[in-house]
């Protein structure tokens, strides 16, 4: 309950603030945010709960993006069903890709997402509806409901996305499922052997995953009023999604949404401060830093912390 | 004794090496069957197709009148086959207790306290009491590999194979192990064992079948089998 | 789409040249990741430094293809060197994620590497210079480049090497033997890790004369590593892992296949080549052509 309650305090504050008289920048920078908790609890529920390692975020993300666009180009359809049509799309990609995990497993799994990325990226660059290599443009609608510009609904509806990303997140772990889950990233054939459908488990998370991840690039077309595949698809996104559960901590849902915030604000401080290439820089380094001394994230620190001050 | 465990014509082969060539077995139910022959000879690869691991590729096995063949693992798990791995396989990043909450809720279908209070008492049967609330990584070998029966126990199988759970144990240790499987037999649960350790299997078994190169070479009692040429050939070489 | 068998032709041939390439960036991949199982996904960021240590060396006058040679030892020293952190870390540890912890580790270091070769070299390409660049062998209406030709004779040449050393060589052998049963080489007296330290070492040699033909082939962009992670990987996928004539056979064969499809359907389609196939091959035949 204590949950629900939280949550709703935070929607209904960014609803107030979006209201407000506060600086656009903010709007701009909170989307990319809200966008990063969506994101790197999405891909703990396969990477951190099942333990597999998915580097193709950019696909899934650009899978939702460019199902936005098409609906939007060819329907006008508004926000709500492109975000449901992303999901939809993505997670059956999801499916896909869980299959493969009957066959794949640590590296191999996760090269093959890698190549999802590329060959998205390629299908949309010959694809002259989607825009091709150059883009498409958008204009956004004139009638923005209740809030001054239309990137304060945009940041409105990732604060909702977020919640609901991270409740799947919640639900998911405290269920018998994420038991099973974990029981599969520690020992697969120990796990079946103890009554676990792996395989079903496994298409679950990576369903889940790859819906929410679709969800949440659905609204980029929409924010940028303009996409393109190489932006889109740039592994850059694989890393930071990767790096932020593993920042936060992977084993509870709250660690990538504490490695989300973290991340993803110091990287738009950054961009804004020196470069977007030190954006680059700054992923890698937390990264590394982290796996090699604090693989168990900043949650591990705090359980380390709590245990010897005992 | 009426058959729990039929395994016709079973074959397994792997790129161009058969593991498995035309197995013939039959297991009662509560029966104890020690199941020996050299390091290679398919023992492993029998087990993993009763299991699950593995599918055969020729002949059937059935199970309960059933025929599960066809069956993933974990469907034969719920349907009563239990196993314990060689190199214990407990989960890692769970206690002791959470371990066996794993099968009785994805086999057994029972949770919350009624679940804590059954892994309890199965781990207490086992002389695993005091560590029931610690990590994977403070078990010593033999409380390991007794984690991964109780583990297996959990499932409250019909049938338990045991493959090496005495492997790299000293003496006290293995009359331990070996106590508990009497016990569980004891239950009504039919054993196979899988062993290196000669005086476990003649002590522990019923009835001892013989595997060298993918097939059964001999099948009797304990004495009949060890003293059997074709055994010893296997196991010392011509 | 225009069919022409001439066309076909020079398509294979042009893809063969390739693939000779595309077996030289490979190689190194074929032993760190091939045969000690390292999740090696800095490899292609590593080979971007060979091309860029051979460029630096270039700006003296060294042809590239010496200045590889030379600076050989150099990276077998960051490669043991680098084996040696990477075990302390990863492999004597156990835990809980050692397998993600493993593979993000490498993820952070290639863009890490990339980062440094924009601060260092700046983001437009650069390229080798050399006799050989530039002009190309007449065959009647064939145009071969002469730097493809280079390219295929330093590919094929460290491949037969590296294969014999392999092969026929005690501490070759050991590495060959260490991914698969690390206790028999331990009661021979070998220590296993030292084994592997030589192999990472030499894995990641094999990159800076793979970087100095890398150079050669083409201009290079800090960037580049990304798309190679895909060539690099479909090749040692495609050959199984360990098998050095294995990656020479897979690099011929991804480079007539990207060869065929940027001959008949542009280059727009050429960089889904790579991963398609790889996906492929995962997908139906995960150890590969000739895997063990």
């Amino acid at each position: 309950m204590r949950f629900w309650t939280v949550s709703l305090l935070v929607v209904l504050s960014v609803i107030g603030i979006a209201l407000s008289d506060a600086n656009n920048y903010f709007f701009f920078a909170g989307f990319v945010v809200l966008q990063a908790v969506v994101l790197a609890s999405a891909w703990n529920i396969l990477g951190g709960y099942a333990g597999y390692v998915n580097f193709g975020v950019p696909a899934f993300v650009g899978a939702g993006a460019y199902t936005a666009l098409s609906l939007h180009l060819s329907f006008e359809a508004p926000l709500v069903i492109q975000i449901l049509a992303g999901a939809i799309f993505s997670g059956a990609v999801g499916f896909l890709v869980g299959l493969l995990t009957v066959r794949l497993r640590g590296i191999f799994f996760s090269i093959a997402t890698v190549s999802l990325v590329f060959i998205f990226e390629t299908l949309v660059m010959n694809s002259s509806f989607l825009g091709g290599a150059t883009g498409h443009q958008l204009t956004r609608p004139s009638d923005i409901p209740f809030f001054d510009t239309y990137t304060r609904y945009l940041v409105v509806v990732m604060v909702v996305l977020a919640v609901i990303s991270v409740a799947a997140a919640r639900f998911i772990q405290d269920s018998f499922v994420g038991r099973g889950l974990r029981a599969v990233r520690d020992s697969e054939e120990a796990a079946e052997c103890s009554g676990v459908p792996t395989l079903k488990l496994k298409l679950l998370a990576c369903s889940v995953s790859g819906a929410l991840l679709g969800a949440a690039g659905a609204p980029m077309p929409m924010y940028l009023s303009y996409i393109e595949p190489a932006s889109t698809f740039n592994l850059l996104y694989a890393v930071s999604a990767l790096a932020m559960p593993i920042i936060g901590g992977m084993s509870h849902w709250i660690g990538p949404v504490i490695g989300a915030l973290i991340l993803a604000t110091l990287q738009q401080i950054v961009t804004v401060t020196i470069s977007s290439e030190m954006n680059v820089l700054v992923v890698g380094v937390l990264l590394v830093f982290f796996v090699v001394v604090a693989p168990d994230g900043i949650l591990g620190l705090i359980k380390r912390w709590k245990a010897s001050s005992k | 004794m009426e058959s729990i465990l039929q395994i016709t014509s079973v074959s397994k082969h792997f790129g161009g090496f058969t593991a498995l060539n035309g197995v013939n077995l039959q297991v009662g139910a509560g029966e104890r069957l020690g199941l020996i022959g050299p390091n290679g000879s398919g023992k492993t690869t029998l087990i993993n197709c009763i299991s699950g691991a593995l599918v055969n590729e020729a002949g059937d096995i059935h199970f309960k009148g059933e025929h599960i063949s066809k069956l993933p693992a974990y469907q034969r798990t719920r349907r009563g086959i239990a196993r314990s791995f060689q190199i214990p396989r407990p989960f890692r990043s769970m206690t002791v207790l959470e371990n066996l909450l794993v099968p009785l809720s994805y086999v057994r279908g029972i949770s919350g306290k009624e679940a804590d209070e059954i892994a309890e008492e199965i781990l207490s049967g086992m002389g695993l009491a005091p560590k029931i609330l610690s990590e994977c990584s403070q078990l010593s070998q033999v409380e390991l590999r007794k984690l991964e029966l109780a583990r297996a126990m959990a499932a409250k199988p019909d049938l338990l194979i045991s493959d090496e759970a005495m492997a790299g144990l000293a003496g006290a240790e293995i009359d331990e192990v070996l106590a508990i499987l009497l016990s569980l037999n004891d239950q009504g649960i039919t054993i196979i064992m899988i062993e290196h350790i000669m005086q476990a299997v003649m002590s522990f078994s019923q009835r001892v079948v013989c595997l060298d190169a993918g097939q059964i070479i001999c099948e009797g009692t304990p004495n009949e089998v060890v003293a059997n040429e074709y055994v010893q050939r296997a196991y010392l070489g011509d | 789409m225009f069919f022409s068998w001439e066309l076909f032709f020079e398509a294979i041939l042009f893809g063969i040249l390739l693939g000779g390439f595309y077996a030289a960036v490979s190689l190194g991949l074929s032993v760190t990741f091939g045969l000690l199982d390292i999740p090696h996904v800095a490899h292609p960021a590593v080979l971007l430094m060979g091309a860029y240590g051979v460029f630096l060396l270039g700006q003296y006058g060294l042809d590239p293809v010496v200045a590889g040679l030379l600076l050989i030892p150099l990276f077998f020293a960051f490669g043991a060197f680098f084996y040696r952190i990477y075990y302390s870390i990863f492999e004597s540890r156990g835990g809980d994620n050692v397998a993600v912890n493993g593979l993000a580790f490498f993820f952070g270091i290639a863009f890490i590497i990339e980062v440094l070769l924009v601060i260092f070299f700046g983001v437009d390409q650069q390229s080798a210079e050399a006799s050989y660049i530039g002009g190309s062998l007449e065959l009647g209406d064939l145009r071969i480049p002469y730097r493809l030709i280079v390219a295929f004779i330093v590919a094929i040449s460290a491949a037969t090497i590296l294969s014999a050393y392999l092969s026929k060589t005690f501490y070759g052998r050991a590495i060959k033997a260490v991914g698969q049963d690390e206790g028999a080489l331990r009661l021979m007296g070998v220590n296993p890790v030292s084994v592997k330290t030589l192999a990472f070492g030499i894995g990641t040699s094999v990159n800076a004369l793979a970087g100095a033909v890398l150079l050669i082939v083409a201009p290079v962009e800090p960037t580049m590593d990304r798309i190679y992670i895909g060539r690099t990987f479909c090749v040692v996928v495609l050959a199984g892992l360990g098998s050095m004539s294995g990656t020479v056979f897979a690099g011929l064969l991804l480079g007539i296949t990207e060869s065929i499809v940027l001959m008949f359907f542009g280059t727009s389609w050429a960089p889904a080549v790579a991963f398609g196939l790889l996906l492929i091959m995962l997908g139906l035949r995960p150890q590969g052509l000739f895997g063990r």
